[in-house]
């Protein structure tokens, strides 16, 4: 489990444009659950492929357990895109056999089994529906035995049934595996069913306006009554928070 | 009734191609019949001058030796090309610099590289595999470029954020999004090839297809011309079902299933 210290300063895509992010700063505990919530284009993705090391910031400042890493080598680091990224070419097991640094065969058998694809190892991706799809790119990122599991909206645009087991899928993996979990999504509902905490930021340049801690206990319900009352009570509160904006 | 199950049987990719064939071969023969001239030889004439050649001829020794100069000039053609490929394609800087000099190379005539290789290295095998690579390449680099422009960085940056080696990001994900266009190229490479092959073999080896040709040239033997051609084009078929289409399968594995 790894804890997170993050500062970024600001962000352009590219040199002259537009600041997408802005004075971008929190901390994350180790084995926590954060959700991040913001509109669209407000550069959740990037904030994400920045503690990934896919992208930079200037005065960019991450630090893992107080230390500044040489960006994420030295930690076991898995990524739900929000589209499964899975090889074409390559089956299942290979899928998964690619992250890791020596066969095993033994581990991988086990995750298929713990996600529902036992007896689809050998199925190449197009051989299987997109939820399928969504489970082995879950799976590849908890093969890897993550310390941190980034996760881009990855339930997106698949049928509410679907969403929901894969969602009670990850709790459980994630409760197996102890990792710490920076989840980003813009279903309020989602964030209160999964996460210890919620942040929510800003239209570009975007920033944090508020953060609020998910005091439930768990297990939660998926939209159960408990759940559906600290949701209200959080819009009452913040009607605008959605979309950006805590006036 | 028995039409339709004529016509089902023939559309069959096996018998619709049998079937082509044998339009080709009832056509050829009904023009010689009717032009009736040694310059239009009949298929029971060229078959005759086939059986010659290659059981008391040099068929099969100038066959192996001009299939000997196509695989060589083959591997060195497509590891040049694809190399320099990969490079212009995902080095912008790289391809600014060298696109004018792809753009020349492309548009030498192939004859031009063959002559100035005999005249630079002289009359040697050395030279003519030389003139057939520098002729090829050109054409691979085009097809590669294309390939590795359209790689996608969405799977590129799976291995990253996964840390995989060089080398598996290169043969495990970068790669096979070339292969369909080192397919392409392989398969027009090796049209491309055996034809230069027989061209440089004309005008400074003496021995290979393009020798044998030569002579018969000189004594109007159009039969010996045509089954020498044909004797290739069924070394190329062979190829062609042997090896690129396994390849082809190969390849294509989890791109064309449909989902569940």
């Amino acid at each position: 489990m790894i804890a997170l210290d993050i500062a970024i300063k600001d962000k352009c895509y590219t040199n002259n444009s537009a600041v997408v992010l802005k004075d971008i700063q929190f901390s994350v505990k180790p084995g926590e659950f954060i959700a991040i919530i913001g509109p669209s284009g407000s550069g959740k993705t990037t904030l994400l492929n920045m503690l990934s090391g896919l992208e930079d910031a200037t005065a960019q400042k991450l630090l893992y357990n107080s230390k500044t890493l040489n960006g994420t080598k030295e930690y076991p680091l898995g990524y739900v895109f929000q589209q499964p990224r899975l090889m074409p070419w390559l089956t299942v097991n290979e899928n998964l056999q690619l992250v890791l640094p020596s066969k095993q065969s033994k581990k991988i058998e086990t995750l298929l089994a713990q996600v529902g694809l036992a007896d689809k190892g050998h199925f190449y991706p197009r051989q299987l529906s997109g939820g399928m799809q969504r489970r082995v790119a879950i799976a590849r990122a908890f093969v890897v035995n993550p310390e941190l599991i980034l996760l881009d909206e990855p339930f997106n645009s698949l049928d509410a049934p679907t969403a929901a087991k894969l969602r009670l899928l990850l709790v459980s993996l994630c409760k197996s595996c102890g990792s710490t979990v920076i989840f980003v999504t813009h279903d309020l509902s989602e964030a209160i069913y999964l996460a210890d905490r919620i942040i929510f930021i800003s239209n570009p340049p975007s920033s944090i306006i508020h953060q609020v801690t998910v005091d439930l206990p768990k297990p939660r319900k998926e939209s159960g009554s408990v759940e559906l009352a600290w949701q209200a009570k959080l819009m009452t509160q913040y009607p605008r928070i959605l979309a950006g904006m805590v006036e | 009734m028995l039409l339709t199950s004529l016509l089902s049987v023939f559309m069959s990719p096996i018998y619709g191609r049998l079937l082509m064939l044998i339009i080709l071969a009832s056509t050829w023969q009904g023009i010689a019949w009717f032009v009736n001239s040694a310059d239009f030889p009949s298929l029971f004439i060229v078959l005759d001058s086939f059986i010659y050649h290659f059981f008391q001829g040099d068929m099969l020794v100038n066959l192996m030796v001009t299939l000997n100069r196509v695989i060589i000039s083959f591997i060195i053609a497509m590891i040049l090309g694809v190399f320099i490929g990969i490079l212009m394609g995902t080095s912008k800087r790289l391809n600014q610099l060298s696109d004018t000099l792809l753009i020349i190379a492309l548009n030498i005539p192939a004859l031009v590289t063959i002559l100035l290789c005999y005249i630079w290295f002289g009359l040697v095998e050395s030279a003519a595999i030389m003139a057939v690579v520098i002729n090829k390449v050109p054409t691979v680099v085009v097809m590669i470029r294309e390939g590795a422009r359209v790689v996608d960085d969405d799977l590129l940056n799976v291995a990253k954020v996964y840390k995989l080696s060089l080398s598996k990001t290169f043969f495990k994900v970068f790669l096979p999004q070339l292969y369909p266009y080192i397919m392409a190229s392989a398969r027009a490479g090796l049209s491309l090839i055996w034809k230069i092959v027989l061209v440089v073999e004309l005008l400074g080896r003496s021995d290979g297809v393009g020798f044998a040709l030569n002579t018969l040239f000189q004594f109007f033997d159009i039969a010996g011309i045509l089954a020498y051609t044909f004797a290739f084009i069924s070394i190329v078929l062979v190829i062609e079902n042997l090896l690129f289409k396994p390849l082809d399968k190969l390849i294509a594995r989890g791109v064309h299933h449909d989902s569940t």
